[in-house]
Protein backbone atom coordinates (compact mmCIF):
# COMPACT_ATOMS: atom_id res chain seq x y z
CA UNK A 1 0.00 0.00 0.00
CA UNK A 2 2.95 2.93 0.97
CA UNK A 3 4.90 1.55 -2.12
CA UNK A 4 2.06 2.30 -4.42
CA UNK A 5 1.30 5.36 -2.80
CA UNK A 6 5.18 6.15 -2.71
CA UNK A 7 4.76 4.78 -6.70
CA UNK A 8 2.41 7.65 -7.10
CA UNK A 9 3.35 10.40 -5.02
CA UNK A 10 6.46 10.38 -7.09
CA UNK A 11 4.64 10.62 -10.45
CA UNK A 12 1.85 13.11 -9.01
CA UNK A 13 1.67 15.30 -5.99
CA UNK A 14 -0.84 13.29 -4.47
CA UNK A 15 0.85 13.77 -0.70
CA UNK A 16 1.12 17.05 -1.18
CA UNK A 17 -1.91 18.30 -2.83
CA UNK A 18 -3.78 16.47 0.28
CA UNK A 19 -1.68 18.40 3.10
CA UNK A 20 -2.30 21.33 1.40
CA UNK A 21 -6.33 21.27 0.97
CA UNK A 22 -6.71 19.25 4.33
CA UNK A 23 -4.25 17.71 6.62
CA UNK A 24 -2.43 20.81 7.22
CA UNK A 25 -5.02 23.34 6.02
CA UNK A 26 -5.14 25.60 8.84
CA UNK A 27 -8.44 26.41 9.24
CA UNK A 28 -9.66 28.74 12.43
CA UNK A 29 -11.00 27.15 15.15
CA UNK A 30 -13.76 29.42 15.78
CA UNK A 31 -15.73 28.53 12.78
CA UNK A 32 -19.52 28.77 13.28
CA UNK A 33 -23.02 28.04 11.33
CA UNK A 34 -22.50 29.65 8.29
CA UNK A 35 -19.19 28.23 7.46
CA UNK A 36 -21.25 24.87 6.45
CA UNK A 37 -22.74 26.37 3.44
CA UNK A 38 -19.41 25.92 1.22
CA UNK A 39 -19.21 22.40 1.77
CA UNK A 40 -22.82 21.90 1.51
CA UNK A 41 -22.64 24.22 -2.28
CA UNK A 42 -20.37 21.44 -2.70
CA UNK A 43 -22.81 18.53 -1.91
CA UNK A 44 -25.60 20.00 -3.56
CA UNK A 45 -23.47 20.96 -7.07
CA UNK A 46 -23.07 16.44 -7.13
CA UNK A 47 -26.34 16.00 -6.35
CA UNK A 48 -27.05 17.74 -9.65
CA UNK A 49 -24.06 16.69 -11.36
CA UNK A 50 -25.16 12.94 -10.67
CA UNK A 51 -29.46 13.57 -10.82
CA UNK A 52 -28.88 15.75 -13.43
CA UNK A 53 -26.71 13.05 -16.18
CA UNK A 54 -29.26 10.34 -15.10
CA UNK A 55 -32.46 13.04 -16.33
CA UNK A 56 -30.41 13.64 -19.44
CA UNK A 57 -30.70 9.63 -19.92
CA UNK A 58 -34.60 10.08 -20.19
CA UNK A 59 -35.40 13.81 -21.54
CA UNK A 60 -35.76 14.64 -25.39
CA UNK A 61 -34.16 18.27 -25.91
CA UNK A 62 -36.83 19.20 -28.79
CA UNK A 63 -39.59 21.53 -28.53
CA UNK A 64 -41.97 18.80 -30.13
CA UNK A 65 -41.15 16.40 -26.90
CA UNK A 66 -39.78 18.19 -24.30
CA UNK A 67 -42.52 18.64 -22.42
CA UNK A 68 -43.76 14.90 -22.90
CA UNK A 69 -40.55 13.55 -21.83
CA UNK A 70 -40.57 14.98 -18.92
CA UNK A 71 -43.76 13.53 -18.13
CA UNK A 72 -42.23 10.34 -19.17
CA UNK A 73 -39.72 10.77 -16.59
CA UNK A 74 -42.76 11.37 -13.54
CA UNK A 75 -44.85 8.81 -14.58
CA UNK A 76 -43.14 5.92 -16.51
CA UNK A 77 -39.50 5.76 -15.38
CA UNK A 78 -38.65 4.02 -12.50
CA UNK A 79 -37.81 6.73 -9.91
CA UNK A 80 -38.13 9.12 -12.25
CA UNK A 81 -39.76 11.20 -10.19
CA UNK A 82 -37.30 11.35 -7.26
CA UNK A 83 -34.22 12.16 -9.70
CA UNK A 84 -36.33 14.91 -10.94
CA UNK A 85 -37.48 16.41 -7.42
CA UNK A 86 -33.86 16.04 -6.39
CA UNK A 87 -32.57 17.70 -9.01
CA UNK A 88 -35.25 20.54 -8.90
CA UNK A 89 -35.10 20.61 -5.09
CA UNK A 90 -30.95 20.68 -5.42
CA UNK A 91 -31.35 23.87 -8.19
CA UNK A 92 -33.34 25.96 -5.11
CA UNK A 93 -31.51 24.91 -1.96
CA UNK A 94 -28.24 25.43 -3.91
CA UNK A 95 -29.52 28.99 -4.25
CA UNK A 96 -30.38 29.01 -0.52
CA UNK A 97 -27.01 27.83 0.30
CA UNK A 98 -25.32 30.46 -2.23
CA UNK A 99 -26.94 33.60 -0.79
CA UNK A 100 -26.22 32.27 2.67
CA UNK A 101 -22.62 31.46 1.46
CA UNK A 102 -22.74 35.37 0.39
CA UNK A 103 -24.12 37.06 3.23
CA UNK A 104 -21.60 35.27 5.20
CA UNK A 105 -19.08 37.24 3.39
CA UNK A 106 -21.21 40.46 3.62
CA UNK A 107 -21.35 39.61 7.54
CA UNK A 108 -17.68 39.16 8.24
CA UNK A 109 -15.84 40.80 5.21
CA UNK A 110 -14.37 38.25 3.67
CA UNK A 111 -13.85 39.87 1.01
CA UNK A 112 -11.30 42.15 2.45
CA UNK A 113 -7.49 41.96 1.16
CA UNK A 114 -6.18 39.31 1.15
CA UNK A 115 -9.10 37.55 0.11
CA UNK A 116 -10.13 39.94 -3.14
CA UNK A 117 -9.38 36.87 -5.70
CA UNK A 118 -11.73 34.44 -3.60
CA UNK A 119 -14.59 36.78 -3.04
CA UNK A 120 -14.35 37.68 -7.47
CA UNK A 121 -14.35 34.12 -8.42
CA UNK A 122 -17.25 33.59 -5.68
CA UNK A 123 -19.17 36.35 -7.49
CA UNK A 124 -18.22 34.68 -11.03
CA UNK A 125 -19.59 31.27 -9.75
CA UNK A 126 -23.07 33.11 -8.73
CA UNK A 127 -23.56 34.25 -11.98
CA UNK A 128 -22.62 31.38 -13.53
CA UNK A 129 -24.95 29.49 -11.56
CA UNK A 130 -27.65 32.00 -12.53
CA UNK A 131 -26.44 31.11 -15.95
CA UNK A 132 -26.74 27.31 -15.56
CA UNK A 133 -30.48 28.06 -13.67
CA UNK A 134 -32.09 29.78 -16.47
CA UNK A 135 -30.96 27.48 -18.91
CA UNK A 136 -31.82 24.83 -17.09
CA UNK A 137 -35.80 26.40 -16.95
CA UNK A 138 -36.36 26.33 -20.34
CA UNK A 139 -35.70 22.89 -20.66
CA UNK A 140 -39.50 21.32 -18.99
CA UNK A 141 -40.49 23.65 -22.19
CA UNK A 142 -43.76 24.71 -19.90
CA UNK A 143 -45.51 28.02 -19.89
CA UNK A 144 -43.30 29.91 -17.59
CA UNK A 145 -40.24 28.02 -19.10
CA UNK A 146 -41.19 29.50 -22.81
CA UNK A 147 -42.06 33.17 -21.15
CA UNK A 148 -39.56 33.78 -18.75
CA UNK A 149 -37.00 32.51 -21.56
CA UNK A 150 -38.78 34.90 -24.13
CA UNK A 151 -38.42 37.82 -21.65
CA UNK A 152 -34.81 37.21 -20.83
CA UNK A 153 -33.53 36.81 -24.08
CA UNK A 154 -35.44 40.47 -25.25
CA UNK A 155 -34.08 41.64 -22.26
CA UNK A 156 -31.14 42.13 -25.35
CA UNK A 157 -33.07 43.95 -27.69
CA UNK A 158 -32.66 47.03 -25.57
CA UNK A 159 -28.65 47.21 -26.94
CA UNK A 160 -28.61 50.09 -29.49
CA UNK A 161 -28.63 49.13 -33.20
CA UNK A 162 -27.61 45.77 -32.88
CA UNK A 163 -30.06 44.47 -30.31
CA UNK A 164 -33.24 43.13 -32.44
CA UNK A 165 -30.04 40.91 -34.41
CA UNK A 166 -28.36 40.14 -31.02
CA UNK A 167 -31.85 38.82 -29.50
CA UNK A 168 -32.95 36.09 -33.12
CA UNK A 169 -29.07 35.21 -32.77
CA UNK A 170 -28.89 34.35 -29.49
CA UNK A 171 -32.55 32.38 -29.92
CA UNK A 172 -31.53 30.93 -33.31
CA UNK A 173 -35.12 32.02 -34.60
CA UNK A 174 -37.34 34.49 -34.01
CA UNK A 175 -38.41 33.81 -30.97
CA UNK A 176 -37.65 31.14 -28.90
CA UNK A 177 -38.17 28.19 -30.21
CA UNK A 178 -36.68 24.87 -30.71
CA UNK A 179 -33.34 25.97 -31.98
CA UNK A 180 -33.37 27.91 -28.32
CA UNK A 181 -34.42 24.91 -26.40
CA UNK A 182 -31.51 22.61 -28.22
CA UNK A 183 -28.56 25.20 -27.70
CA UNK A 184 -30.08 26.30 -24.27
CA UNK A 185 -29.97 22.06 -23.36
CA UNK A 186 -26.25 21.75 -24.64
CA UNK A 187 -25.09 24.97 -22.34
CA UNK A 188 -27.05 23.45 -19.30
CA UNK A 189 -25.76 20.09 -19.26
CA UNK A 190 -22.16 20.49 -21.27
CA UNK A 191 -20.97 24.18 -21.30
CA UNK A 192 -21.97 26.02 -18.24
CA UNK A 193 -21.20 22.76 -16.08
CA UNK A 194 -17.38 23.06 -17.12
CA UNK A 195 -17.15 26.46 -16.65
CA UNK A 196 -18.61 25.52 -13.01
CA UNK A 197 -16.03 23.37 -12.36
CA UNK A 198 -13.52 25.03 -13.31
CA UNK A 199 -14.40 27.97 -11.12
CA UNK A 200 -15.04 26.28 -8.59
CA UNK A 201 -11.80 24.48 -8.28
CA UNK A 202 -10.03 28.29 -8.47
CA UNK A 203 -12.39 29.27 -5.90
CA UNK A 204 -10.90 26.93 -3.70
CA UNK A 205 -6.91 27.23 -4.86
CA UNK A 206 -7.35 30.41 -4.19
CA UNK A 207 -8.66 30.12 -0.84
CA UNK A 208 -6.03 27.65 0.07
CA UNK A 209 -3.65 30.16 -0.62
CA UNK A 210 -4.72 32.91 1.69
CA UNK A 211 -6.55 31.03 4.51
CA UNK A 212 -10.52 30.89 5.31
CA UNK A 213 -11.39 34.27 7.60
CA UNK A 214 -13.42 33.79 10.28
CA UNK A 215 -16.13 35.33 12.45
CA UNK A 216 -13.75 37.55 14.54
CA UNK A 217 -12.29 38.69 11.05
CA UNK A 218 -8.81 38.22 12.87
CA UNK A 219 -5.86 36.69 10.63
CA UNK A 220 -4.70 33.25 12.43
CA UNK A 221 -1.23 33.27 10.65
CA UNK A 222 -0.35 36.24 12.89
CA UNK A 223 0.38 34.06 15.19
CA UNK A 224 2.23 30.74 14.69
CA UNK A 225 3.70 27.99 17.26
CA UNK A 226 6.55 26.56 17.10
CA UNK A 227 5.66 24.22 13.88
CA UNK A 228 4.70 26.64 12.33
CA UNK A 229 1.19 26.56 12.11
CA UNK A 230 -1.69 28.67 13.33
CA UNK A 231 -2.51 28.74 17.40
CA UNK A 232 -5.81 29.83 17.03
CA UNK A 233 -6.21 27.42 13.82
CA UNK A 234 -7.16 23.70 13.33
CA UNK A 235 -6.33 20.91 10.91
CA UNK A 236 -8.83 21.08 8.50
CA UNK A 237 -8.92 16.96 8.40
CA UNK A 238 -10.23 15.77 10.42
CA UNK A 239 -11.38 18.55 12.70
CA UNK A 240 -13.43 20.22 9.86
CA UNK A 241 -13.95 17.59 7.39
CA UNK A 242 -16.39 15.79 10.54
CA UNK A 243 -18.06 19.14 11.67
CA UNK A 244 -18.75 19.42 8.46
CA UNK A 245 -20.30 16.00 8.10
CA UNK A 246 -22.73 16.56 11.13
CA UNK A 247 -24.12 19.36 8.93
CA UNK A 248 -24.01 17.53 5.96
CA UNK A 249 -26.52 14.74 8.14
CA UNK A 250 -28.91 18.06 9.56
CA UNK A 251 -28.63 19.51 5.86
CA UNK A 252 -29.72 16.11 3.99
CA UNK A 253 -32.81 16.11 6.80
CA UNK A 254 -34.34 19.46 5.40
CA UNK A 255 -33.05 18.33 2.10
CA UNK A 256 -35.34 14.86 1.80
CA UNK A 257 -38.04 16.28 3.90
CA UNK A 258 -38.66 18.89 1.07
CA UNK A 259 -37.95 15.93 -1.39
CA UNK A 260 -40.37 13.51 -0.36
CA UNK A 261 -42.71 16.38 1.35
CA UNK A 262 -43.15 19.77 -0.73
CA UNK A 263 -40.64 18.83 -3.78
CA UNK A 264 -43.12 21.91 -5.46
CA UNK A 265 -42.79 24.25 -2.29
CA UNK A 266 -46.55 25.36 -3.04
CA UNK A 267 -45.32 26.61 -6.35
CA UNK A 268 -41.98 28.34 -4.95
CA UNK A 269 -39.65 25.68 -6.47
CA UNK A 270 -41.86 24.09 -9.23
CA UNK A 271 -44.35 26.37 -10.37
CA UNK A 272 -47.99 25.65 -11.41
CA UNK A 273 -48.39 27.07 -14.29
CA UNK A 274 -45.27 25.27 -15.96
CA UNK A 275 -47.64 22.02 -16.12
CA UNK A 276 -49.19 24.07 -19.07
CA UNK A 277 -46.88 22.78 -22.41
CA UNK A 278 -45.22 25.68 -23.73
CA UNK A 279 -47.94 27.98 -26.09
CA UNK A 280 -45.63 30.83 -27.78
CA UNK A 281 -49.52 32.25 -28.71
CA UNK A 282 -50.64 32.62 -25.22
CA UNK A 283 -48.89 34.32 -22.40
CA UNK A 284 -50.16 33.51 -18.82
CA UNK A 285 -51.31 35.82 -17.14
CA UNK A 286 -49.19 36.46 -14.65
CA UNK A 287 -45.34 35.84 -15.67
CA UNK A 288 -43.75 34.90 -12.36
CA UNK A 289 -40.17 34.46 -12.41
CA UNK A 290 -38.63 31.65 -9.72
CA UNK A 291 -37.97 32.94 -6.50
CA UNK A 292 -34.25 33.05 -6.37
CA UNK A 293 -34.17 35.66 -9.47
CA UNK A 294 -37.01 37.25 -8.04
CA UNK A 295 -35.26 40.30 -6.29
CA UNK A 296 -33.40 40.79 -9.56
CA UNK A 297 -36.60 40.32 -11.72
CA UNK A 298 -38.46 43.11 -9.39
CA UNK A 299 -35.86 45.62 -10.45
CA UNK A 300 -36.64 45.21 -13.73
CA UNK A 301 -40.21 45.85 -13.16
CA UNK A 302 -40.45 48.42 -11.63
CA UNK A 303 -38.52 50.95 -13.53
CA UNK A 304 -40.69 52.08 -15.91
CA UNK A 305 -37.95 52.22 -18.90
CA UNK A 306 -36.90 49.10 -20.56
CA UNK A 307 -33.28 50.38 -20.91
CA UNK A 308 -33.02 51.67 -17.35
CA UNK A 309 -34.50 48.88 -16.16
CA UNK A 310 -32.14 46.54 -17.92
CA UNK A 311 -29.46 48.37 -16.84
CA UNK A 312 -30.39 48.70 -13.10
CA UNK A 313 -30.71 44.52 -12.68
CA UNK A 314 -27.39 43.82 -14.71
CA UNK A 315 -25.56 46.85 -11.99
CA UNK A 316 -27.38 44.68 -9.25
CA UNK A 317 -25.45 41.97 -9.68
CA UNK A 318 -22.10 43.45 -11.38
CA UNK A 319 -21.62 45.84 -7.77
CA UNK A 320 -21.17 42.58 -6.03
CA UNK A 321 -18.10 42.75 -7.56
CA UNK A 322 -16.63 45.85 -6.40
CA UNK A 323 -17.04 45.13 -2.76
CA UNK A 324 -13.91 44.83 -1.95
CA UNK A 325 -12.96 48.08 -3.01
CA UNK A 326 -16.22 49.40 -1.97
CA UNK A 327 -15.50 48.60 1.88
CA UNK A 328 -12.90 50.64 3.39
CA UNK A 329 -13.65 49.41 6.67
CA UNK A 330 -9.79 49.21 8.29
CA UNK A 331 -11.72 46.23 10.34
CA UNK A 332 -13.52 42.76 8.63
CA UNK A 333 -16.28 41.31 10.94
CA UNK A 334 -19.63 42.73 11.55
CA UNK A 335 -18.94 41.99 15.19
CA UNK A 336 -16.12 44.78 15.37
CA UNK A 337 -17.71 47.40 12.76
CA UNK A 338 -20.01 50.18 13.92
CA UNK A 339 -23.62 50.98 13.93
CA UNK A 340 -23.82 52.06 10.57
CA UNK A 341 -22.51 48.98 8.72
CA UNK A 342 -24.81 46.95 11.07
CA UNK A 343 -27.58 48.94 9.94
CA UNK A 344 -26.67 49.05 6.24
CA UNK A 345 -26.29 45.35 5.70
CA UNK A 346 -29.44 45.03 7.96
CA UNK A 347 -31.75 46.66 5.55
CA UNK A 348 -29.68 45.54 2.73
CA UNK A 349 -30.84 41.91 3.81
CA UNK A 350 -34.33 43.21 4.79
CA UNK A 351 -34.36 45.15 1.22
CA UNK A 352 -33.32 41.89 -0.87
CA UNK A 353 -35.81 39.50 0.75
CA UNK A 354 -38.83 41.97 -0.08
CA UNK A 355 -37.48 42.53 -3.06
CA UNK A 356 -37.61 38.63 -3.90
CA UNK A 357 -41.28 38.60 -2.33
CA UNK A 358 -42.37 41.10 -4.42
CA UNK A 359 -41.13 40.23 -7.67
CA UNK A 360 -43.70 36.63 -6.77
CA UNK A 361 -46.58 38.73 -6.69
CA UNK A 362 -49.01 40.86 -8.76
CA UNK A 363 -47.62 44.39 -8.58
CA UNK A 364 -49.82 47.21 -6.96
CA UNK A 365 -49.35 50.81 -6.77
CA UNK A 366 -48.46 50.82 -2.79
CA UNK A 367 -46.18 47.12 -4.04
CA UNK A 368 -44.19 49.48 -6.38
CA UNK A 369 -43.85 51.87 -4.03
CA UNK A 370 -41.71 49.15 -1.31
CA UNK A 371 -40.10 48.00 -4.45
CA UNK A 372 -38.83 51.29 -5.38
CA UNK A 373 -37.46 51.64 -2.19
CA UNK A 374 -36.15 48.67 -1.78
CA UNK A 375 -33.93 48.68 -5.32
CA UNK A 376 -33.14 52.49 -3.82
CA UNK A 377 -31.59 50.52 -0.25
CA UNK A 378 -29.99 47.62 -2.19
CA UNK A 379 -27.82 50.01 -4.07
CA UNK A 380 -26.89 53.02 -1.16
CA UNK A 381 -26.02 49.67 0.33
CA UNK A 382 -22.70 49.77 -1.98
CA UNK A 383 -23.05 53.21 -2.93
CA UNK A 384 -22.92 54.75 0.57
CA UNK A 385 -20.36 52.06 1.35
CA UNK A 386 -17.08 53.46 0.98
CA UNK A 387 -18.36 56.80 3.21
CA UNK A 388 -19.85 54.92 6.39
CA UNK A 389 -17.55 52.12 6.33
CA UNK A 390 -14.30 54.63 6.44
CA UNK A 391 -15.53 57.64 9.04
CA UNK A 392 -17.67 55.33 11.44
CA UNK A 393 -16.22 54.33 14.70
CA UNK A 394 -15.50 50.83 15.11
CA UNK A 395 -14.46 48.22 17.87
CA UNK A 396 -10.74 47.35 18.53
CA UNK A 397 -10.52 43.63 17.45
CA UNK A 398 -8.00 41.57 19.56
CA UNK A 399 -5.32 40.18 18.64
CA UNK A 400 -5.89 36.71 19.38
CA UNK A 401 -9.18 34.52 18.91
CA UNK A 402 -10.49 34.63 22.88
CA UNK A 403 -12.18 31.23 24.20
CA UNK A 404 -15.80 32.45 25.85
CA UNK B 1 -1.90 36.78 -37.44
CA UNK B 2 -2.63 33.93 -35.17
CA UNK B 3 -5.68 36.75 -33.71
CA UNK B 4 -6.82 36.71 -37.06
CA UNK B 5 -6.58 33.40 -37.22
CA UNK B 6 -8.48 32.69 -34.48
CA UNK B 7 -11.11 35.63 -35.48
CA UNK B 8 -11.93 33.52 -39.19
CA UNK B 9 -11.83 30.07 -36.89
CA UNK B 10 -14.89 31.51 -34.63
CA UNK B 11 -17.10 31.95 -37.97
CA UNK B 12 -18.74 28.52 -37.80
CA UNK B 13 -19.50 28.51 -34.10
CA UNK B 14 -21.04 32.40 -34.31
CA UNK B 15 -22.46 31.73 -38.10
CA UNK B 16 -24.83 28.71 -36.71
CA UNK B 17 -26.57 30.37 -34.10
CA UNK B 18 -28.49 32.47 -36.53
CA UNK B 19 -31.52 31.41 -37.98
CA UNK B 20 -31.48 28.65 -40.09
CA UNK B 21 -32.54 28.25 -43.97
CA UNK B 22 -35.45 26.39 -42.36
CA UNK B 23 -36.50 28.98 -39.93
CA UNK B 24 -36.10 32.02 -42.22
CA UNK B 25 -38.70 29.83 -44.77
CA UNK B 26 -41.01 29.43 -41.98
CA UNK B 27 -41.04 33.24 -41.79
CA UNK B 28 -42.75 33.39 -45.22
CA UNK B 29 -45.96 35.66 -45.97
CA UNK B 30 -49.60 34.54 -45.46
CA UNK B 31 -52.73 35.75 -46.88
CA UNK B 32 -55.92 36.53 -44.64
CA UNK B 33 -59.45 36.52 -45.40
CA UNK B 34 -61.19 39.06 -43.32
CA UNK B 35 -64.56 39.05 -44.91
CA UNK B 36 -66.21 36.97 -41.76
CA UNK B 37 -64.64 39.53 -39.48
CA UNK B 38 -67.59 41.39 -37.81
CA UNK B 39 -67.09 45.20 -36.20
CA UNK B 40 -65.33 45.10 -33.18
CA UNK B 41 -63.80 41.79 -33.84
CA UNK B 42 -60.56 40.74 -33.03
CA UNK B 43 -58.80 37.53 -34.82
CA UNK B 44 -55.06 36.44 -34.20
CA UNK B 45 -53.14 34.32 -36.58
CA UNK B 46 -49.55 33.74 -36.39
CA UNK B 47 -46.91 35.10 -39.03
CA UNK B 48 -43.03 34.06 -38.15
CA UNK B 49 -44.17 31.87 -35.01
CA UNK B 50 -45.66 35.88 -33.61
CA UNK B 51 -49.39 36.97 -33.51
CA UNK B 52 -50.61 39.30 -35.54
CA UNK B 53 -53.88 40.57 -34.47
CA UNK B 54 -56.53 42.01 -37.06
CA UNK B 55 -59.06 44.14 -35.29
CA UNK B 56 -61.85 45.51 -37.58
CA UNK B 57 -62.61 48.93 -35.66
CA UNK B 58 -66.25 50.41 -35.05
CA UNK B 59 -66.56 53.75 -36.45
CA UNK B 60 -67.09 55.07 -32.71
CA UNK B 61 -63.62 53.46 -31.82
CA UNK B 62 -62.25 55.21 -34.50
CA UNK B 63 -63.47 58.45 -33.59
CA UNK B 64 -62.31 57.92 -30.26
CA UNK B 65 -58.20 57.69 -31.47
CA UNK B 66 -58.42 61.40 -30.86
CA UNK B 67 -59.75 61.91 -27.37
CA UNK B 68 -56.82 60.65 -25.09
CA UNK B 69 -53.79 61.63 -27.11
CA UNK B 70 -52.50 63.62 -24.76
CA UNK B 71 -52.17 60.87 -22.37
CA UNK B 72 -50.04 58.89 -25.29
CA UNK B 73 -46.31 58.86 -25.13
CA UNK B 74 -45.90 58.78 -29.15
CA UNK B 75 -49.49 59.84 -30.41
CA UNK B 76 -47.45 60.58 -33.67
CA UNK B 77 -46.32 57.57 -34.42
CA UNK B 78 -43.05 58.74 -34.36
CA UNK B 79 -41.01 55.97 -33.17
CA UNK B 80 -40.10 53.91 -36.55
CA UNK B 81 -42.63 50.91 -35.20
CA UNK B 82 -44.88 50.59 -38.16
CA UNK B 83 -44.18 50.73 -42.07
CA UNK B 84 -44.02 54.44 -43.78
CA UNK B 85 -48.21 53.66 -44.93
CA UNK B 86 -48.96 53.05 -41.65
CA UNK B 87 -47.62 55.86 -39.90
CA UNK B 88 -50.95 58.06 -39.04
CA UNK B 89 -53.45 58.38 -35.94
CA UNK B 90 -54.90 55.05 -36.98
CA UNK B 91 -51.33 53.00 -37.70
CA UNK B 92 -53.14 51.71 -40.97
CA UNK B 93 -53.85 51.35 -44.65
CA UNK B 94 -57.20 50.99 -44.33
CA UNK B 95 -58.69 52.45 -40.42
CA UNK B 96 -61.28 49.78 -40.63
CA UNK B 97 -58.61 47.34 -40.33
CA UNK B 98 -55.77 47.76 -37.51
CA UNK B 99 -53.05 45.08 -37.87
CA UNK B 100 -50.30 44.57 -34.99
CA UNK B 101 -47.62 42.64 -34.25
CA UNK B 102 -49.63 41.26 -30.54
CA UNK B 103 -46.22 41.18 -28.78
CA UNK B 104 -45.87 43.71 -25.78
CA UNK B 105 -42.81 46.07 -26.78
CA UNK B 106 -41.56 46.13 -23.22
CA UNK B 107 -40.84 42.30 -22.65
CA UNK B 108 -42.42 40.66 -25.13
CA UNK B 109 -45.64 39.41 -23.57
CA UNK B 110 -49.08 39.12 -25.15
CA UNK B 111 -50.63 42.04 -24.28
CA UNK B 112 -55.03 41.07 -24.09
CA UNK B 113 -57.29 42.94 -26.21
CA UNK B 114 -60.15 44.88 -23.92
CA UNK B 115 -62.10 47.50 -26.41
CA UNK B 116 -65.08 47.82 -24.33
CA UNK B 117 -65.07 51.31 -22.02
CA UNK B 118 -64.18 51.26 -18.54
CA UNK B 119 -63.25 47.80 -17.88
CA UNK B 120 -59.77 47.90 -16.79
CA UNK B 121 -60.34 51.07 -14.72
CA UNK B 122 -62.91 53.98 -14.66
CA UNK B 123 -61.35 56.28 -17.07
CA UNK B 124 -60.10 52.94 -19.77
CA UNK B 125 -60.70 54.44 -23.25
CA UNK B 126 -60.55 50.65 -24.32
CA UNK B 127 -57.28 49.29 -25.97
CA UNK B 128 -54.94 46.71 -25.39
CA UNK B 129 -53.63 45.77 -21.94
CA UNK B 130 -50.28 43.57 -20.75
CA UNK B 131 -51.04 41.42 -17.69
CA UNK B 132 -47.28 41.10 -17.37
CA UNK B 133 -46.18 44.13 -16.05
CA UNK B 134 -49.50 46.46 -17.03
CA UNK B 135 -48.67 48.63 -20.07
CA UNK B 136 -51.27 49.80 -21.96
CA UNK B 137 -52.04 50.37 -25.63
CA UNK B 138 -54.78 52.28 -26.95
CA UNK B 139 -57.05 50.98 -30.30
CA UNK B 140 -54.12 51.89 -32.68
CA UNK B 141 -51.62 50.32 -30.60
CA UNK B 142 -50.15 53.25 -29.15
CA UNK B 143 -48.62 53.27 -25.69
CA UNK B 144 -49.78 55.08 -23.18
CA UNK B 145 -47.83 57.57 -20.71
CA UNK B 146 -46.38 55.87 -17.70
CA UNK B 147 -46.27 52.35 -17.90
CA UNK B 148 -43.35 50.36 -18.53
CA UNK B 149 -43.89 49.63 -22.44
CA UNK B 150 -41.56 52.33 -24.09
CA UNK B 151 -42.80 52.26 -27.57
CA UNK B 152 -46.21 51.72 -29.55
CA UNK B 153 -47.01 48.44 -30.73
CA UNK B 154 -45.59 47.23 -34.06
CA UNK B 155 -47.15 47.14 -37.17
CA UNK B 156 -45.73 44.37 -39.98
CA UNK B 157 -45.87 45.11 -43.28
CA UNK B 158 -48.94 44.03 -45.45
CA UNK B 159 -50.93 44.98 -48.41
CA UNK B 160 -54.20 44.40 -49.57
CA UNK B 161 -54.79 41.77 -51.87
CA UNK B 162 -58.51 42.81 -52.25
CA UNK B 163 -60.67 44.76 -50.18
CA UNK B 164 -60.77 41.78 -47.68
CA UNK B 165 -58.32 39.84 -48.30
CA UNK B 166 -54.49 41.04 -46.59
CA UNK B 167 -51.06 39.42 -47.21
CA UNK B 168 -49.45 40.17 -44.46
CA UNK B 169 -45.07 40.16 -44.35
CA UNK B 170 -44.97 41.38 -48.11
CA UNK B 171 -44.54 44.78 -49.06
CA UNK B 172 -47.66 45.99 -51.47
CA UNK B 173 -47.46 48.97 -53.99
CA UNK B 174 -50.80 49.63 -53.14
CA UNK B 175 -49.74 53.32 -52.12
Amino acid sequence: MSSLLQWLDDRFPLVSTWKKHASEYYVPKNLNFFYYFGFLLLFVLCNQLITGLWLTMFYTPSADRAFDSVQYIMRDVNFGWLLRYLHSTGASLIFVASYIHLFKGLLYGSYQKPRELVWLLGTGLLVLLLIEAFFGYLLPWGQMSYWGAQVITSLFSVIPYIGEGLTSWIRGDYQVSNATLQRFFAFHVVGIPLLLLFFILLHLVSLRQVGSNNPEGIEIKKHLNKQGNPLDGLPFHPYYTSKDFVGLLVFLIVFFSIVFFAPEMGGCFLEVENLVAANPLVTPEHITPVWYTAPFYTMLRVIPDKLSGVITMSCAILILFFIPWLDQSPVRSMRYKGKFSIVALSLFSVSFILLGFLGTVRITPARLCVARICTAIYFAYFILMPIYSRFEKHKTVPDRILDK
Amino acid sequence: MGGIGALFAMTPFISSWFPSSKAKAAGSPIKVDLSELEPGQQVTVEWRGKPVWIVRRTTEMLDHLSTNENQLRDPDSLVPQQPFYAKNRYRSINPEYLILIGICTHLGCLPKYMPDENTLDSDWPGGFYCPCHGSTFDLSGRVFKGVPAPINLEVPPYRFMSERVVIIGEEGVTQ
